[in-house]
């Protein structure tokens, strides 16, 4: 399924917000949420990223579908740069480009029909006429495991999960090529979602569709995910291959991460890495290796220079001074 | 108090592991397909009438108390002031004020149920027949006023929301700001004196020019001239209506402009607009079809709020504007202490008011999927 071919390019991508202050409302700092990432998407590839709550993994997504204007960097995706387009231009892009979102249930307009919510991702882009939308819709619903008279029945009247289901046909409808999935299954119970993950991979399959597929549960991303990035405090520290990442981790903040995984057996022994400390505040970064402050390895060169994110062979990047010593 | 409105909660958790064929107990097909979703709604808005009738007789208390404590008594002004004294007590006595106040207002009561509203002293003529044109007069102003009101208002404050802290934001608000605080006599007058008297565009006052022959069937002015197909009349309307509107309209339309501008700033952060975003959805539309309609319940809240006040009369406006409303009406009864005119005008006033906003709150349910009636 996946080929060498790159679907979306990321480069550089900085997202920082303006802290302002004082009478006259002057910047006097600012957030850097998503601080020089760069990585690329394969056609057909789930690419999941994965990180603490605030490390900008969403914001990396938004920044991606310019749902945040980046502050710089370049978002290529099929030889255009998305941060040049004008408005315009990118809201007709968005037909190539949509996003699932996070919360079921703030995340789909209150006054509208499951069949609206539907329907409008094709009334905006000019797709098919009043017929062929309301035949699409019914095809939507049944793909993603509803049934056809939910069309008329608003948001509140749904579970959680057939919810997220109804924000997956929305994001299916335009025919996109990349899905965004942000978080699509941390807000809903556990035994619903499995069969969320499964219906994306069944879908991903059907349609051709890649995905960047951000979360923080680590066992749900290296459950559907073909490559995995690890990011911290805004950065992109790691990224490689599923089995590779999880199996040799470089980075000390991966393997710090991939040892708090739960083992579902009470006997088996594991070596907890823990680490001590708090993520540093991202209004005030620290100076070289964003990871530093509690990486357990910490040398002199980490607090100066901050480490390249480079291949380290075979697609294994990773930005840590210790590949280098 | 006033019946159950009950909002749903945001989801119907299920149980079972595929929720997917559940059926939502609460309102299923089957129920919105027999149409008994429509019936509830009914049952509602029936129960909420029936609830106004003691709503109602606890006002004609008030009213009927207030009436009759205010000093001097209606036979002396009927009479004038160097009446004789005796000829006053004696026609206190044929209307009935010498009979304790119990007596009187079980028989006023009574009258009312049977659709009589009393007669007024004044002009002799009953009270039901007289009240109609200045009602109409009132309605049309108010409605006038309203249009206005929510025009600016709502794009007024669609306009901060969307541009938040920008120099259109602060002047949208300065403006509102200004409309809250600015008395409405003076802009009536201010009004006069610009655009009647200096530029001499609109009229001054009254509702249509006196010279003109025009029959009025329904007492709505504009209906009549429409109905009669009179378009020199329905413009002559218009010029008149103008100024009173605006005056009348500046007050609801920055209370309007300022619900709205803090309601849409709530919903334009919500994650359904930045669904609609990613959707691809224009900027206009998502403004308008999105948020608008989210943010719509404070809007209407106010707004029927509003409208009460306007339809019980605008007492300022119409006297500055001599519009032959029920604010006037009721003025001039305090006057001459007309008491049935008094009594049975707040009534209809009061009535008014309750069945507005009984509209309103039928209304949040067409706004809002989420709000069902009927529920405790």
């Amino acid at each position: 399924m996946t080929s060498s071919e790159t679907l979306l390019q990321v480069r550089n991508l900085k997202k920082y917000y303006p802290i302002r202050g004082g009478v006259f409302g002057r910047k006097i700092g600012e957030v850097k949420a998503v601080d020089d990432v760069s990585f690329a998407v394969k056609k057909g590839e789930t690419l999941g990223i994965v990180g603490e709550s605030g490390c900008g993994k969403s914001t990396t997504g938004r920044s991606i579908l310019r749902l945040e204007e980046p502050t710089a960097g370049e978002v290529e995706f099929e030889g255009a740069d998305l941060t040049k387009l004008s408005g315009e231009e990118m809201r007709r892009m968005r037909r190539e480009l949509q996003m699932v979102f996070q919360d079921p249930f703030a995340s789909l307009n209150p006054r509208q029909t499951a069949g609206s919510i539907i329907e409008e991702p094709l009334i905006v882009h000019g797709l098919g006429d009043a017929k062929e939308r309301k035949e699409k819709v019914k095809e939507l619903l049944s793909v993603v495991g509803l049934d056809s008279y939910h069309a008329g029945r608003y948001p509140h009247q749904f579970s959680g999960g057939q919810r997220q289901r109804i924000g997956i046909a929305r994001a299916l409808a335009v025919n996109p090529k990349l899905i965004v999935a942000d978080e699509p299954v941390s807000a809903l119970d556990v035994s619903i979602q499995s069969q969320v993950l499964n219906l994306l991979e069944d879908l991903q399959e059907t349609y051709d569709l890649t995905y960047l597929f951000i979360a923080h549960d680590l066992s749900v991303v290296r459950h559907i995910s073909d490559r995995v990035g690890v990011m911290y405090l805004g950065r992109m520290v790691e990224l490689a291959d599923r089995d590779e990442l999880y199996e040799h981790p470089i980075h000390p903040y991966t393997r710090a991460l991939l040892s708090a995984v739960p083992v579902p057996d009470p006997d088996a022994k594991r070596e907890r890495i823990i680490l001590t400390g708090d993520v540093p505040s991202p209004t005030n970064s620290p100076k070289g290796c964003a990871f530093h402050t509690r990486c357990p390895h910490v040398m002199d060169i980490c607090r100066e220079k901050r480490p390249e994110f480079k291949d380290q062979g075979s697609g294994h990047f990773a930005a840590c001074h210790l590949t280098e010593a | 108090m006033c019946g159950g409105i009950a909002v749903r909660n945001a989801a119907v958790f299920s149980p079972c592991p595929d929720a997917s064929v559940l059926f939502d107990p609460v309102l299923d097909k089957e129920t919105v397909l027999n149409g008994k979703a429509g019936e509830i709604v009914i049952a509602y808005a029936i129960r909420r009438v029936l609830m106004l009738i003691p709503v109602l007789i606890g006002m004609s208390i008030i009213t009927f108390s207030i009436v009759h404590a205010i000093p001097g008594s209606p036979a002396q002004a009927i009479l004038g002031d160097r009446a004789n004294p005796e000829a006053v007590k004696q026609l206190n006595e044929s209307m009935g004020l010498n009979d304790p106040l119990y007596v009187q207002y079980f028989r006023y009561l009574g009258n009312v149920l049977q659709g009589d509203l009393g007669t007024s002293y004044k002009t002799g003529r009953p009270i039901l027949d007289e009240i109609g044109p200045y009602l109409a007069a009132t309605v049309e102003l108010a409605v006038m006023a309203m249009i206005i009101a929510v025009f600016f208002g709502v794009n007024l404050g669609i306009l901060s929301a969307w541009r938040q802290n920008s120099a259109i934001d602060y002047t949208s608000m300065v403006i509102a700001l200004i409309g809250v605080s600015m008395p409405i006599f003076w802009l009536g007058l201010l009004e006069q004196w610009v655009f009647a008297q200096e530029l001499g565009w609109l009229p001054s006052n009254g509702r249509i020019d006196p010279r003109m022959t025009f029959e009025s069937i329904t007492h709505f002015y504009f209906i009549d001239a429409l109905i009669q197909g009179d378009f020199y009349a329905l413009q002559d309307a218009f010029n008149h209506i103008w100024l009173p509107a605006i005056a009348l309209g500046t007050i609801p339309m920055a209370i309007i402009a300022r619900m709205t501008r803090s309601s849409m700033l709530e919903v334009m952060r919500s994650d359904y607009i930045r669904t609609a975003r990613a959707k691809g959805v224009g900027e206009v539309l998502i403004v308008y079809k999105h948020a608008l309609k989210n943010a719509f319940i404070p809007i209407l809240t106010v707004f029927g709020l509003q409208m009460g006040l306007l339809l019980g009369g605008a007492v300022l406006t119409e006297t500055i504007f001599s519009w032959p409303g029920i604010g006037r009406y009721l003025y001039d009864a305090i006057v001459s202490r007309d008491y049935p005119v008094i009594q049975s005008g707040i009534l209809v006033i009061a009535t008014i008011f309750v069945l507005i906003n009984l509209i309103v709150d039928l209304l949040y349910a067409y706004v809002d999927p989420r709000i069902q009636y009927g529920k405790e």
